[in-house]
């Protein structure tokens, strides 16, 4: 494999950031036009790397390694396997959708989608982009936690610029604190296991398929599984530190709360897995039942929160919440099942939020509310939108026929073949998800639509509807055809399995 | 043709689901359009269905038509479909009732094009239900038949739609949750949900070895309960019913028919074609409870269903009454599993599904038609209506009188089944309920002393207000309807013989 | 063509009639009743060539003509059947004569009862009786009878009946047997309510079906117990030796019945229900409320004799439980006198037939409770013949009163009450007279009437096996029953018009005249059938009705030596009571003189109140009250109704009293105030330019550079 796919699909967005800062301030279309073809260059490529990922040999892929700092052990090696392509083309969609639905239109008293220093806005965006490409693309720790760091700041600027103005200082900094504290904790535990590593194998690399080979102490991995995983997990929203994420899903743009949901939340879960459970195994198993029970917890407490909240965007965000508890609970399994449908979960999920966010988005640019008893009929202004709404909230209480099942029937599998009770449990956010989601899609989109929004709605754009469909599509393909992914995926999951020595 | 063998099943499967797709594409004016292609797309399923009527050998026991595809590798799924006397007598029955509901809607004006779909969908969700013989195949479609409905109620209902659909959605969803989670157990123990392998391997397993930590009794017991509640719900069975009288009033009409007349099918199909086979002990010892409660449905319902002010409530209650017929049938097969009582008590159940499955869709309808008119379904606004609607009261009596189980149409035939069969086995609740039967006349009667007979109610005689006869669309719906229910009524076998054949090879 | 086959297409003409009036020729009227009583005709034609070569047959009770078709695929192996199929044995055969008879003869009737050929009513409603029409002849106008609204209809319903009839009639099995008995519950009920437009003819519909129904539900478990003991249901299999002694043998674990004492029981209560047996009598006087053709059919013809019909059919089996045969007898005996006595203090002359119908089949049941077969059978069929004459006969009268009304233009005149009439021998002879006769065989007016015969026969098996509480009883009855014949005869026909209407009634049309004959000739000659061989001691035929009929069950009955007091007795009744009646009778002139007119006798032993308010009320207010209201919307739903705010609650106490407070706080913002500090340095930051964010972040790098750098380098 001579073409280097993967640093090509990373920098890409890099590159146009760069350019688009070198437009003038004042051509907002060009920009726009920039960023869609990078985004769109990008997403072909995830969807060829997808394609051409072969899964009979299964393992790392288009692996592509350049000298990066030798004296440390530190080489920018990328590669893929089934864990992480699906992860990479959610990136992509996600990226794609999302600046599709940040174009907007500036209609008077709409100004939807980004109106306000729209080439700022993508060159942030895209930087964030290429921070989690990097990071789902990274063999190497040193560069994964780079990646890692340059995906989260930009969040902060995102939020706090182009954030929703009453909560956005707030919401940003605390996001920050959360994020940059959880990476600070997990990376002291980096650098403890690239130091043992070092001392056990003479060789001191960053290469994580070295270090899979370094051979920690069962105490070692006691120590220090826990500052890694949950370091990484606070991303991923885990139980008790998901709070800073409602928060900053309320204050983030239409566009970030989709990249944060959609993809940042699964670069936490993806480190934690990549970095806590395959290079500190029996670490995980020691801990098994705290990760299995921070994810029960998640999930059953996101949905009854969730059941609660007047603010869409905060329902979605717990809803969030609890579905990411499911992907914490597949990876708490340590089994097969579950943690294929962990996979499927990631993107499933990712997929769903994302749409959800936009067109929560599209409702809240037209209706400059997000009040969910403020809102009503919506279904005869934007009937696409409504579509798309009921199919991601469908998907969102796992019914069959869509790939929220395909993703949580196996991961309680999973947890019936750990420890059964959790499952029963965790079952009980299914109804009170359907519940809450079917009453606020009947209030939003069918309920009687207040005066004041009489004549202030608009439909939504075609560029829009593009977006809506593609993630709808996804959602039900996996659902229709789970093996679209579901076999990619376990084959990533085998060689976890390997690692975890065949448990 | 050779193309149309292999995939048969599989045809009428999806061929609503494409047609619905299709519809989607559909110019959104077009509403004549629209309802005629929808009504002839549902005529094919019924054809499909008709050809595996007849090439269906009774003769020969297990499966037919059987297709497998690889679906959900990863967890042991497989896309199995097949039939056998049992499901085909269900399969025929929604693509039968399917295209009457579709002729029934043509008079919806809102929405045409998505009314439309939703039913074409609903369709492919009940069928799927009666053909997989994949437990998460079952499952997928079981859920899947939800949604359909729950907008067809929500979006195109009466007054009170809210509450109603959400209350259907959510109390099954709840109910089946439990099942969820039993098939997700057998998923674990056996790494297959296929049903023809669970048959054996679940009821061969070895009781001394404990699953989960757990008596394998014990985990059977709460999978068994599981399941039954999650059936019980759907059926309904008293006191899981109260989601059905709210649902079937503020359903529009032709969501009524499918509701009563196939979708509460689905729960008693569970227990014949799951509970039965899985769980013949567990069965046995809690029939009791299933024949106290099935008894309770027929009393209550029936006694529910007199104290009604509103049509459609009170043969939406029937409904819970004429199922506490099928679920005691059940009950005393599975006391009694293998004996000849047992068979027909299960012929009795399984026919008493296929005529409700008639009778009901056909009442209301008929209740339908009259409130199309009238805008009202309160029983005190109506009286002495017959010289107005000669045609439709003749109608509507000959249906109420199969509702009733009038000896010659089809509804006497399996209560009489029923009650033979439990007689021996459960005779002390075949005595009870014998009660409710009788209260069954009183509402029947009830119904149409209220609506047809006594002085004429001068409000609807001249005027704007003039009550105009049933027209011939709708006499078309009722035709299939009433010929079927004669015709099993007077001459059974073609049917009953492949029930029984069914019966007899499977219990 | 052969008699089996024959016996098969017997009942197919009348369903036929239905089937095509209703879907096609119900616009015409002609074509309705021809079709109609041309159907009833065929039916009559084939039924008596049945019972010709049913006569000419030796030992019919052994070799019966039967044939059967596999009707109902069932039970243990896939090839097991439910046969159905068709019987005619001696009883089958003589009941099916008098029934076809009956049957054509009230299809005629109806045609002239209903004013075929007259025109319009001037303001008919369909649903209500005809008020008449006004025509205009030669200058002046007058009212004239009006032809009924639903013509073509009625013959419908009479057509659907009649095959309730023939089918119960002519079956094999007792399950196509009940199928012919619920079409006709679906008749009485459709033919009682046939002017559903009047609230009381509505109620009374229900009524009928409802109470009727009580019965067959019990029939029904019979039915089903009896096929679960035996694995059959066909008459001939289950009167085998074997069959009936298991069944006799068997305890059903029932307060000590034997299985043939319960299913026996439950059987006959499906007849109680039919037969209008007390306590199940109610409806059957409210049933008046129908056309008179309806009252003749129901009473005489069909239903009411089906309920007769069912126990005879199954007397081998009845007749093995002695405690159920008590039951029975005590129930037609108390019957018997109990509605005799309502009989003597009504006034409309349909309910004075209608309680003596009760009473009549009282003494039916009680004669098979008492093991008199034969006896019962003879007066089943008597009866249906003298009871048929003198409904249609009422009719006739109640159709001249009307013409007085129409006449005098006085509606409020009842042309039913009997205290109306008065003197109308003159005004209609032939009605008077067929009446007479019909009225005489009821009494049981010796030798002539067939009627004295068959009570005659009874009294004398009752006497003859000591039954000595069923004997007295019915000789009570029997002499209430000539009592208040001859008090109907005296108001109705005897003495002078006590009205301007009864002055101008007048004779009726031959189609209804036509049937009072034939039937009172039957009313008379039938009896000669069965007169015992020994009567008086005269050297006479062998009876050759007890030898025919007799013929049906397993052993032949012995013949009962004749007795004088048995016959005496039916004499003194008969004779004295319509004495009693003429003398009573001839001088009363209005209620208020008639000394019977006590109220409890008057209000029919308040049964109706009674049943309403310990019934009826009661069901209905428990189904509203405590099964809907109560039960569903309270408990039920209360219990669900409680999981949704449940949750809300949960949701907020989890969101309100831990996620904000604790995560929050002590997980989350470290404090509030740490991060809105921090929010404020950063906040001169975010309004500044792009280049300070671009240093700001070259910055995160060396701080991060700079961390790594020295951990690796320590």
């Amino acid at each position: 494999m001579n073409f280097p796919v993967l640093s090509v699909i990373t920098f890409t967005p890099v590159v146009a950031a760069i350019i688009i800062l070198l437009l003038p301030a004042q051509r907002k279309n060009e920009a726009r036009a920039v960023a869609l073809a990078a985004a769109a260059f990008a997403l072909i490529l995830s969807f060829w790397v997808y394609f051409h990922y072969d899964q009979a040999a299964a393992g790392y892929q288009f692996v592509e390694t350049y000298r990066w700092l030798p004296a440390l052990g530190i080489s920018l090696k990328f590669g893929v396997d089934g864990i992480s392509a699906p992860l990479v083309l959610l990136t992509g969609v996600v990226m794609f959708t999302g600046v599709l639905i940040s174009w907007g239109d500036d209609h008077p008293h709409v100004m939807a989608g980004i109106q306000d220093r729209p080439r700022e806005f993508f060159a942030f965006l895209f930087i964030l982009a290429a921070g989690v490409f990097g990071v789902f693309v990274s063999l190497d720790l040193f560069m994964l936690f780079f990646f890692y760091e340059i995906a989260v700041f930009p969040m902060y600027l995102l939020i706090a610029i182009w954030g929703w103005v009453v909560t956005r200082e707030y919401a940003a900094m605390k996001l920050t604190l959360y994020l940059f504290v959880g990476s600070v904790v997990s990376l002291v535990g980096v650098l403890a296991m690239y130091w043992v590593a070092g001392q056990n194998t003479g060789v001191y690399t960053f290469d994580m398929l070295e270090m899979e080979k370094a051979g920690f102490s069962q105490a070692f991995q006691n120590i220090w599984f826990l500052p890694v995983f949950l370091g990484f997990a606070v991303l991923g929203g885990i139980w008790p530190f998901h709070n800073w994420s409602p928060d900053g899903h309320v204050a983030a743009p239409t566009a970030v709360s989709m990249f944060h949901a959609g993809v940042l939340m699964k670069l936490g879960a993806f480190a934690a897995l990549r970095v806590g459970i395959m290079l500190l195994p029996q670490g995980a198993q020691t801990w098994q039942w705290l990760i299995m029970l921070f994810a029960a917890v998640a999930v059953v407490y996101g949905a009854y929160i969730a059941f609660v909240q007047k603010d869409l965007k905060y329902m979605i965000g717990f809803s969030s919440v609890s579905h990411m508890g499911l992907v914490m609970l597949g990876f708490s399994t340590l089994n097969q099942t579950g943690l294929t449908g962990a996979g499927v979960q990631m993107f499933s999920h990712g997929v769903m939020t994302a749409l959800f966010f936009a067109i929560t988005g599209m409702i809240y640019d037209r209706s400059h509310t997000r009040q969910i008893p403020e809102l009503g009929g919506m279904s005869k202004i934007m009937p696409f939108a409504t579509i798309g709404f009921i199919i991601g909230g469908l998907v969102s209480m796992g019914m069959p026929g869509f790939s929220g099942f395909v993703a949580e029937f196996p991961i309680f599998m999973g947890v019936w073949g750990a420890q059964w009770l959790v499952a029963v449990i965790a079952s009980i956010s299914i109804v009170i998800t359907a519940a809450y989601i079917m009453r606020n899609i009947r209030q939003v989109f069918f309920g009687e639509m207040p005066e004041k929004l009489e004549g202030h709605m608009t439909d939504v754009t075609v560029l829009d509807k593009v977006a809506i469909t593609t993630l709808c599509l996804f959602m039900i393909v996996i659902g229709l055809f789970p093996s679209f992914m579901v076999p990619m995926v376990e084959k990533g999951v085998e060689n976890i399995l390997r690692l975890l020595g065949g448990a | 043709m050779n193309f149309i063998d292999a995939q048969l099943l599989s045809l009428i499967l999806f061929v609503p689901a494409i047609a619905a797709v299709i519809i989607l594409f559909f110019p959104d004016g077009e509403n004549k359009l629209i309802r005629w292609f929808a009504f002839g797309a549902s005529l094919i399923p019924f054809v499909l269905s008709l050809v595996a009527w007849f090439r269906f050998d009774a003769n020969q026991p297990g499966f037919q038509f059987e297709e497998s595809y690889v679906w959900y590798e990863a967890i042991g799924s497989s896309f199995h479909l097949g039939v056998d006397g049992l499901s085909l007598t269900m399969v025929l029955l929604t693509t039968l009732l399917t295209p009457l509901a579709i002729l029934a809607s043509f008079t919806i004006t809102d929405r045409v094009k998505w009314y439309m779909m939703l039913f074409l969908f609903l369709e492919t969700g009940m069928l799927g239900v009666f053909m997989a013989l994949d437990l998460l195949i079952f499952f997928v479609f079981w859920e899947v038949g939800l949604v359909p409905m729950y907008f067809l109620i929500n979006q195109w209902g009466s007054a009170n739609r809210n509450y109603a659909s959400l209350k259907f959605l959510i109390y099954t969803m709840g109910g089946s949750l439990g099942l969820l989670l039993a098939i997700q157990l057998l998923g674990v123990l056996f790494q297959t949900f296929d049903l023809v392998t669970l048959y054996e391997r679940w009821n061969s397993i070895d009781p001394a070895t404990p699953l989960l930590g757990m008596s394998v009794s014990t985990v059977k017991t709460v999978a068994f309960w599981a399941f039954a509640i999650a059936f019980a719900i759907k059926v309904p069975i008293w006191p899981f019913h109260t989601w059905l009288p709210d649902a079937h009033t503020e359903a529009p009409t032709a969501g009524s028919m499918l509701l009563a007349g196939v979708l509460l099918k689905l729960g008693a199909y569970g227990f014949l074609r799951l509970i039965l086979p899985l769980y013949p002990d567990e069965a046995r010892i809690f029939a009791g409870v299933l024949a106290l409660l099935a008894t309770a449905a027929i009393v209550f319902g029936a006694f529910a269903s007199y104290a009604q002010t509103d049509f459609k409530r009170l043969v939406a209650y029937s409904s819970v009454n004429h199922m506490g017929f099928v679920v005691l049938g059940i009950a005393a097969a599975a006391l009694a599993a293998g004996t000849n009582d047992a068979n027909i008590a299960l012929n009795g159940a399984i026919l008493q599904m296929f005529n409700h499955g008639l009778s009901a869709a056909g009442m209301f309808f008929l209740v339908g038609v009259i409130y199309e008119r009238t805008h009202t379904r309160d029983l005190e606004k109506f009286g002495g209506l017959f010289p107005l609607v000669p045609v439709y009261g003749g109608i509507l009596i000959f249906t109420s009188m199969a509702s009733l189980g009038l000896p010659g149409l089809n509804g006497f035939i399996s209560e009489f089944l029923v009650v033979r069969g439990s007689w021996p086995i459960l005779t002390v609740y075949t005595v009870i309920s014998m009660l409710g039967l009788l209260f069954t006349g009183a509402y029947i009667l009830k119904g149409i002393k209220k609506v047809l007979h006594g002085p004429l109610n001068e409000h609807w005689a001249h005027g704007e207000h003039r009550l105009t006869e049933i027209n011939a669309r709708e006499v078309l719906v009722m035709v299939p309807l009433m010929a079927l229910i004669l015709w099993i009524g007077i001459w059974p076998a073609w049917i009953l013989d492949v029930i029984n054949k069914a019966v007899v090879t499977l219990f | 063509m052969t008699t089996e086959t024959l016996m098969w297409l017997i009942p197919l003409p009348p369903v036929l009639t239905f089937a095509l009036i209703v879907l096609f020729t119900n616009r015409s009227k002609t074509l309705s009743h021809t079709l109609a009583v041309g159907a009833a005709f065929l039916s009559l034609l084939g039924s008596m060539i049945v019972f010709v070569s049913a006569l000419g047959v030796e030992h019919l009770g052994e070799h019966p003509f039967e044939s059967s078709v596999n009707w109902l695929p069932l039970g243990e192996s896939v090839e097991t059947y439910f046969k159905i199929g068709v019987l005619v044995d001696p009883t089958t055969a003589v009941v099916l004569f008098f029934v076809a008879i009956t049957i054509f003869m009230i299809f005629l009737y109806s045609v002239g009862y209903h004013n075929f050929g007259q025109p319009e009513g001037d303001h008919d409603h369909k649903g209500l009786p005809p008020h008449g029409a006004t025509v205009e002849e030669h200058g002046h106008k007058h009212a004239v009878p009006s032809v009924e609204p639903m013509y073509s209809r009625f013959f419908a319903f009479l057509g659907l009946f009649a095959f309730g009839m023939y089918v119960l009639v002519l079956s094999d099995n007792l399950l196509t047997f009940f199928v012919g008995w619920e079409i006709m519950g679906l008749c009485s009920y459709l033919l009682i309510g046939f002017w559903y437009a009047k609230p009381s003819a509505r109620d009374a519909a229900v009524k009928a079906f409802m109470t009727t129904r009580i019965g067959d539900v019990f029939m029904l478990l019979g039915i089903a117990y009896l096929y679960y003991a035996t694995g059959t249901l066909t008459f001939r299999e289950i009167f085998t030796e074997e069959v009936l002694h298991t069944l006799a043998t068997v305890p059903s674990g029932f307060l000590g019945f034997s299985a043939a004492g319960l299913i026996g029981l439950l059987l006959f209560i499906g007849t109680v229900g039919k037969s209008a047996q007390f306590p199940l009598h109610v409806w059957l006087p409210d049933a008046m409320e129908g056309p008179t053709p309806v009252s003749a059919m129901i009473h005489a013809a069909t239903m009411v004799s089906a309920g007769v019909y069912a126990v005879v059919r199954m007397f081998p089996l009845i007749s093995l439980d002695a405690r159920t045969m008590t039951i029975v007898a005590f129930i037609g005996a108390f019957t018997a006198i109990f509605a005799a006595t309502i009989a003597v203090a009504q006034n409309d002359i349909k309910r004075v037939l209608a309680y003596s119908t009760i009473s009549q089949l009282g003494f039916m049941i009680a004669a098979l409770g008492i093991g008199a077969y034969v006896a019962a059978v003879f007066h089943l069929i008597t009866h249906a013949f003298f009871k048929a004459l003198l409904f249609l006969g009422s009719g006739s009268v109640i159709h001249g009163m009307e013409h007085g009304v129409l006449h005098t233009g006085n509606h409020h005149v009842d042309p039913q009450d009997m205290f109306n009439m008065g003197g109308l021998r003159r005004k209609m002879p032939i009605t008077f007279w067929t009446f007479l006769i019909g009225g005489f065989a009821l009494a049981g007016f010796p030798l002539i009437t067939a009627g004295f015969w068959s009570k005659d026969e009874i009294f004398a098996d009752a006497f003859a096996n000591g039954h000595w509480a069923v004997f007295i009883t019915l000789a009570l009855a029997a002499f209430m029953t000539a009592f208040y014949t001859m008090r109907q005869i005296t108001l109705t026909f005897l003495g002078e018009p006590r009205t301007q209407e009864a002055e101008h009634a007048q004779e009726t049309p031959w189609t209804m005249t036509t049937p009072l004959i034939i039937l009172s000739i039957f009313a008379i000659a039938y009896g000669w059938v069965g007169i015992p061989e020994d009567f008086m001691g005269l050297p006479l035929q062998p009876n050759w009705l007890h030898e025919f009929v007799g013929g049906t069950l397993a052993e032949h009955p012995e013949t009962i030596a004749f007795s004088w007091i048995p016959l005496l007795t039916s004499l003194v009744v008969a004779l004295g009571g319509l004495y009693l009646g003429w003398m009573t009778y001839r001088s009363v002139s209005s209620p208020a003189e008639d000394r019977f007119q006590i109220p409890l006798l008057k209000n029919k032993y308040y049964f109706d109140e009674f049943y309403d308010r310990a019934f009826v009320k009661p069901a209905y207010w428990f189904a509203e009250n405590v099964v809907y209201r109560f039960l569903d919307q309270g408990v039920i739903d209360g219990i669900l109704h409680s999981f949704g705010p449940a949750t809300d609650r949960l949701g907020s106490i989890i969101r309100n009293n831990f996620d904000l407070p604790v995560i929050n706080r002590f997980f989350g913002d470290g404090s509030a105030e740490v991060t809105y500090r921090a929010g404020d340095k950063l906040r001169a930051v975010q309004t500044g330019r792009i280049q300070q964010y671009l240093m700001l972040a070259l910055v995160v790098f060396i701080a991060i550079g700079a961390v790594l750098y020295f951990f690796l380098m320590a």
